[in-house]
């Protein structure tokens, strides 16, 4: 796999507290990476080394398989978790104004600019001031002012707050289609769920540690339990949960449902499969709910914390 | 990637377009020339009164020396008691009334000489009057002891020494009156700019923290590019501003004398009088001086020394403020940091003010021009009297050498305290950020 930025043992100390810990991740091209970790963990001192705003103690950074140049910024788009716009300026001067300190040229960014205001119907607010605009309203402009320059490594700090459900949405669909587009993505959240519906690769980084990497998907593997989780019509429940208790580990599960019916979780041995669970449980009663039970990304966060 | 002009203009154009500038800009002049016109309007209207003071010479021998100018009349009183003159005077509405009793001895006329009148009189007034008898009655006493007051008048020496140097040079008195005055206006100006631009700067590094804007900024430009690119933009506005105030003073103290039909070089009041009557006693060659004075200073080396002068020790000072900014979270903690910075700067003046006056090129005023926080200061106000050219180099290589470690100083804070929110930073957390 071609991997677009790499680090490489990063370290950094401040003072006494040491904020990152020889934390090596790999972030691979065109994909949308998300980097989590509880509050202090030590992901905003990783990205701002990432965007040469802090320098590390040691250990060192790639961008497409080089060391990272003071000149590279133009190719890394960023948005801060801590972030704002001059409040005074216009919102097309601003704009511009970032766009050149990012290496672009007047016309083009007026262009590029023009685009993304159509595309997010916001064309109107050019020459308002920030201040007249609502936090929303400026987070877009935010938004506009991070990819505006195409950059080949976009990293997003809390992209959705501030914003409302329709807008997050928006933000989040631009987002996909920019991956889509070409563009490596590397996302910090302390939101669950937005980390399952965008996320292809993650790290976890704990304590300045970082304590898990990998695919999505490849780390919900490892720790899936082979539990499934089932809705049985039957006469005799009782007698129905012995039978079942006899062959396999059973808890009993809580999910909604039309039916009264029994709800079990049932824990599978590694040798067994669900196919194997199924007939079993089709020649004893009828099946009308049965779902593996995938650990979400919330799951895995919380449970590898508590590990460590 | 080079950022710093589109910085410095970004800086330069949101200052220039604020509000509060532009009016700042306009109105201080007009402010300042509407007080001027209502100060001259009122002390003219104060001075212009006329005053009729009346005078009882019982001894018949003093009251000559008393002549009638333009603003003070004398009227004097003949064959009346002092109780029917003070009646009368006050009667009249007259300013006083002076009483000179009849004695054959001098020494008690001068004891009981009383000033009668309504209100606590001038203090000018008081002591003209004074003067003039002080000198009559010094006249009479002389002509008792039966000296030739001619032959003392006539004895009377005026010494003007010329001061000169080994290579011919002649100074003055009036040589360093002004070169004081030139050293005075460029250290003030100085003084002044580090003031009003560096709290400036600071400000508007506070509102790059407050706003949040900065960590954007910074992922795009090295701080100590986006430092300086505020400091040369502000700076700039600076003199932008300073300028337009002289402009407009000029435009508006010319439109003012016209309207209002003051003339300040004529505008004559009794002080004026008083202190052309002192002057007469002076040289009328002075004025030549004055000429051959301005004409005589160092005019190259002064310019040359006060841009260099000025814009290191402005520089320098920027530097320390924008620091200061990036160190706080807003206005109200920038406090502790300050006077540090100010300190220098008043010390600076005082040096400037009371040692090079007494001696330009003494220990004090020497070492303090040496001094990088006060050497831009002190320095020009000692390059007037001639100061060796490589003393004036050493200096400013200390100050160039000075700049460059306090901006690698404050670039260091700038990185670490823009990032820093929430907490007032102590000396000691600063000193560690250095080390980060």
């Amino acid at each position: 796999m071609k991997y677009l930025l790499v680090t490489k043992s990063v370290s950094k100390s401040f003072g006494n507290f040491k904020a990152l810990n020889d934390v090596s991740i790999e972030v691979p091209s065109r994909s949308i990476f998300g980097l989590l970790g509880p509050n202090g963990a030590g992901k905003t001192t990783l990205i701002r080394i990432i965007n040469q705003i802090t320098m590390p103690d040691s250990g060192s950074v790639l961008l497409d398989g080089e060391l990272l140049q003071p000149n590279d910024i133009q190719y890394i788009g960023y948005l801060p978790e801590e972030r704002g716009l001059y409040k005074s300026m216009k919102v097309g001067e601003q704009a511009l104004y970032l766009a050149q300190l990012k290496g672009m040229s007047k016309a083009e960014a007026k262009k590029r600019l023009k685009y993304w205001f159509d595309k997010l119907e916001i064309g109107d607010w050019w020459d308002k001031k920030i201040q007249e605009l609502s936090k929303g309203m400026a987070q877009k402009i935010q938004f506009v002012v991070t990819v505006l320059h195409q950059p080949k490594l976009l990293i997003f700090d809390e992209p959705f707050s501030g914003f409302d459900a329709i807008n997050a949405n928006l933000i989040k669909d631009e987002i996909l289609q920019l991956r889509d587009e070409g563009s490596t993505v590397i996302f910090s959240t302390h939101r669950m769920e937005s980390v399952e519906e965008l996320c292809d690769h993650i790290a976890l980084i704990h304590k300045s540690n970082k304590i898990l990497e990998g695919p999505l998907q490849d780390i919900k593997r490892t720790y899936k339990t082979h539990t499934f989780e089932v809705g049985l019509v039957t006469d005799n429940e009782d007698r129905l949960k012995e039978i079942i208790q006899q062959n396999f580990e059973i808890a009993q599960a809580d999910f909604k449902s039309l039916n009264d019916d029994l709800k079990l979780n049932i824990k599978l041995k590694p040798n067994e499969t669900s196919n194997d669970l199924l007939s079993f449980l089709t020649q004893k009663a009828e099946v009308n709910h049965f779902i593996e039970l995938v650990p979400t990304a919330n799951d895995i966060f919380i449970q590898t914390i508590k590990n460590h | 990637m080079n950022h710093l002009p589109l910085i410095i203009k970004r800086e330069y154009l949101t200052k220039v377009k604020n509000k509060s500038f532009i009016v700042m800009t306009i109105l201080s002049p007009i402010i300042l020339m509407a007080l001027f016109a209502v100060v001259a309007y009122l002390s003219q209207l104060n001075n212009n009164k006329e005053r009729i003071i009346s005078i009882l010479d019982e001894s018949g021998q003093i009251s000559v020396i008393f002549k009638n100018t333009e603003y003070t009349k004398y009227t004097m009183l003949e064959d009346k008691s002092l109780k029917e003159a003070k009646e009368m005077v006050e009667l009249n509405g007259d300013y006083g009334l002076l009483h000179i009793p009849n004695n054959t001895n001098l020494d008690n006329i001068a004891k009981d000489i009383r000033f009668y009148s309504e209100d606590t009189p001038s203090l000018t007034v008081i002591s003209r009057i004074e003067s003039k008898l002080e000198k009559k009655i010094t006249d009479l006493k002389l002509q008792q002891a039966g000296v030739d007051i001619a032959q003392i008048k006539a004895s009377k020496t005026y010494i003007d020494v010329v001061q000169e140097s080994y290579q011919g040079e002649k100074t003055s008195k009036m040589d360093n009156v002004i070169k004081l005055a030139f050293g005075g206006f460029a250290g003030y100006l100085l003084f002044m700019f580090i003031i009003i631009y560096g709290n400036m700067i600071m400000r508007s590094v506070i509102e790059e923290k407050t706003s949040r804007i900065i960590e954007v900024i910074i992922s795009s430009v090295k701080p100590i590019q986006l430092m300086m690119g505020k400091i040369i933009g502000t700076s700039l506005a600076g003199i932008t501003q300073f300028v337009i105030w002289i402009v407009l003073g000029g435009v508006l103290m010319t439109v003012v004398s016209i309207v209002f039909g003051i003339n300040i070089a004529e505008m004559q009041t009794p002080q004026q009088e008083i202190m052309q009557q002192a002057a007469q006693s002076v040289e009328t060659n002075e004025i030549q001086n004055l000429i051959s004075a301005i004409y005589h200073l160092p005019m190259t080396n002064l310019v040359i020394a006060f841009i260099l002068f000025f814009i290191g020790g402005y520089l320098l000072y920027s530097a320390l403020y924008a620091a200061i900014g990036a160190a706080v979270d807003n206005e109200t903690d920038t406090q502790q940091f300050m006077i540090p910075i100010l300190m220098p700067l008043i010390l600076a003046v005082y040096v400037g003010v009371f040692t090079v006056i007494e001696d330009p090129h003494g220990t004090v005023s020497t070492i303090f021009s040496f001094i990088p926080l006060t050497s831009p200061v002190v320095m020009l106000m000692r390059i007037p009297f001639g100061v060796p050219i490589w003393q004036q180099l050493l200096a400013l290589g200390i100050l160039i050498a000075t700049f460059i470690v306090v901006v690698w100083f404050a670039a260091k804070i700038y990185r670490v305290g823009i990032l820093m929110y929430g907490k007032k930073p102590s000396y000691k957390e600063l000193y560690k950020w250095l080390r980060y």
